[in-house]
């Protein structure tokens, strides 16, 4: 009995001891960091080299014959053809007849897509009789519409910015439709409580609110106007940018073809880097 | 102002949310409602603020509303429901642009509330900018630039940490102390009831009934002074919700 009760005691006085020590013992082992991935950086000079890359690639293989002539044009013999436009004169022609239709097109389209996107987003009479038929009408390709359009437009600029119109329109009113939808509900009723009027409720909280979906939806409303312009321009066009391309090729004069399809390239560039600034500028409330 | 329910009942769709609530808030008073989450907190308190129609049973105001309060009843949200496009000082504005008041004046008005909510440094930062506290402050101030005869509070202070809440409340005190406004204030915090409240209405679970209102006849200027009490009064508002706490957490759990 007395010889268990003082072993058990050594036993706790080791143990004490042990623990005491055991700071000096340990080892020190680092925690391994395991938090990294699925971050996306920025790496604004990679694009560029990509872009650099890819046309020395194919510049290289065009010359050595590594890609045929017949097959793709080289970059060199696009600028070239793109430098002929210039100096003959008709690239500023081209230029402001594509501009002017899509400008007109897409403006009064996309007006009219956020009015209609509003009405439907606020009033159930407007919800109940308009949405089925924009839903309905949508997913029609407007190109297929197009000989209507001279029909009733006329094969001059009438039918081009109609069609332009018409297809800008109806992703505007989708997506105004969806930001109506998805203001915050509270927002509203705090306006509600503060006795605000109906127009101010509009105006100052449900229009700022659905922005960021408006935007988006010009966002996609300009990419379908400049696809629409090269189906717009198809029918009685003596300039325009997609005329030049249509023209080029159905002579399959590849390397036109190729300068007119990169001017749209760009165009397409330029408009969203206008709407990036635009949001930039009228979202900087978003965090 | 004071405000009578009368026999209150609501029900959404089928669900019975509230029954047979009556009672009156006094001028002046602080009425808090407490009461297990889901059991009609919110519902009561728009019902009482003109922004639902209760299924049943009547709301009414009485005594004379002052001429200069702009918007007689106010709303301050758990959410703050500030507008995040708008500045601190143009969300007050907000509230104030529909009324025919000169410019000058409602500059001055913004000033005031913003000088008596601590916020004149902040004037112009966007609500992202700004932390929890700040954003409910914003909210007050807003709620204060109307000058309400009656202030209807959903749980405010719900929203931040205790620290905050801590300032927060007492910085209401102040404020009440002050402005002497009536309101109703919504809370699950016992503690911030037994803090603000001249009486606490304690509901059971959904379908909402009183349970029991509650009164605490502690000025609250000198409520830090009885602490004991006031755990006093905690402790009995506790023993009266545990159960309904208890069988509102089952009830939710297995919800239809
Ligand atoms: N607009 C609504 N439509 C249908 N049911 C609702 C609505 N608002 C609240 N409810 C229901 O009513 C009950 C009470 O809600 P609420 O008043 O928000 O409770 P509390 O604020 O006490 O947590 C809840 O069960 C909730 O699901
Ligand atoms: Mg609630």
């Amino acid at each position: 009995m007395q010889t268990k009760k003082s072993k058990q005691l050594k036993l706790f006085e080791n143990l004490a001891k042990k623990s005491l020590r055991e700071p000096e013992v340990q080892v020190k082992r680092p925690i391994r960091f395991r938090g990294g991935g699925f971050v996306i950086k920025p790496m604004p000079w990679v694009p560029p080299l990509v872009f650099t890359a890819l046309i020395a690639f194919w510049e290289v293989g065009s010359r050595s014959g590594f890609i045929s002539n017949l097959v793709l044009p080289a970059p060199s013999e696009a600028a070239q053809a793109f430098i002929d436009l210039a100096h003959s004169g008709l690239l500023i022609k081209h230029v402001k007849a594509s501009l002017y239709r899509l400008v007109v097109g897409w403006t009064i389209g996309s007006l009219l897509g956020v009015t209609f996107g509003m009405l439907i987003g606020l009033f159930s009479i407007a919800r109940a009789s308009l949405f089925p038929l924009v839903s309905a009408i949508f997913p029609i390709p407007k190109i297929a519409l197009l000989p209507l359009f001279v029909i009733w437009f006329g094969i001059g600029e009438g039918s081009k910015i109609a069609t332009i119109l018409f297809g800008s329109f109806f992703p505007v009113v989708i997506a105004s439709y969806g930001g109506v939808q998805n203001v915050d509900r509270n927002l509203i009723r705090m306006g509600q409580s503060f006795n605000l009027s109906w127009f101010s409720i509009v105006r100052k909280i449900i229009l700022p609110g659905a922005l960021p979906a408006i935007l988006s939806g010009f966002r996609i409303s300009a990419s379908i106007a400049i696809i629409l312009l090269v189906a717009a321009e198809m029918i009685g066009a003596e300039y325009g940018i997609g005329a030049y391309v249509l023209t080029a090729g159905s002579l399959f004069a590849t390397d036109q073809l190729i300068a007119g399809v990169a001017m749209l390239s760009i165009l397409g560039l330029i408009v969203s880097w206008l709407i990036g600034k635009a949001e930039k500028a009228l979202l900087r409330w978003r965090s | 102002m004071e405000l009578h329910l009368n026999n209150i009942g609501h029900k959404y769709n089928n669900l019975d949310v509230l029954k047979e609530i009556s009672f009156s808030i006094r001028q002046g008073e602080i009425a808090c409602i407490i009461g297990p989450s889901g059991c009609g907190k919110s519902t009561l308190l728009r019902i009482m603020g003109g922004l639902e129609t209760a299924t049943c049973g009547d709301v009414y105001i009485s005594g004379e509303i002052p001429s200069n309060t702009i918007n007689p009843l106010t709303f301050v949200f758990q959410d703050f429901a500030l507008l995040p496009w708008r500045s601190v000082e143009a969300n007050i504005s907000l509230v104030l642009e529909d009324h025919p008041i000169p410019t000058v004046q409602r500059k001055e008005i913004i000033d005031s509330v913003l000088a008596r909510t601590k916020l004149s440094d902040f004037k112009k930062a966007l609500p992202k900018q700004l932390s929890g506290g700040m954003k409910q402050r914003v909210a007050i101030a807003r709620a204060l630039a109307v000058n309400p005869a009656f202030m209807l509070l959903d749980e405010p202070l719900s929203a931040l940490d205790s620290q905050t809440r801590e300032l927060l409340m007492s910085d209401l005190i102040d404020l009440w102390q002050r402005e002497n406004f009536t309101a109703c204030y919504v809370t699950h915090n016992l503690n911030e009831a037994v803090r603000l409240g001249h009486k606490i209405i304690v509901l059971s679970r959904r379908p909402g009934t009183i349970r029991r209102i509650v009164e605490i006849p502690i000025p609250l200027e000198e409520r830090h002074n009885h602490l004991a009490e006031l755990e006093y009064s905690q402790q009995v508002l506790w023993n009266l919700m545990r159960d309904e706490a208890l069988a509102a957490d089952r009830e939710l759990s297995n919800a239809d």
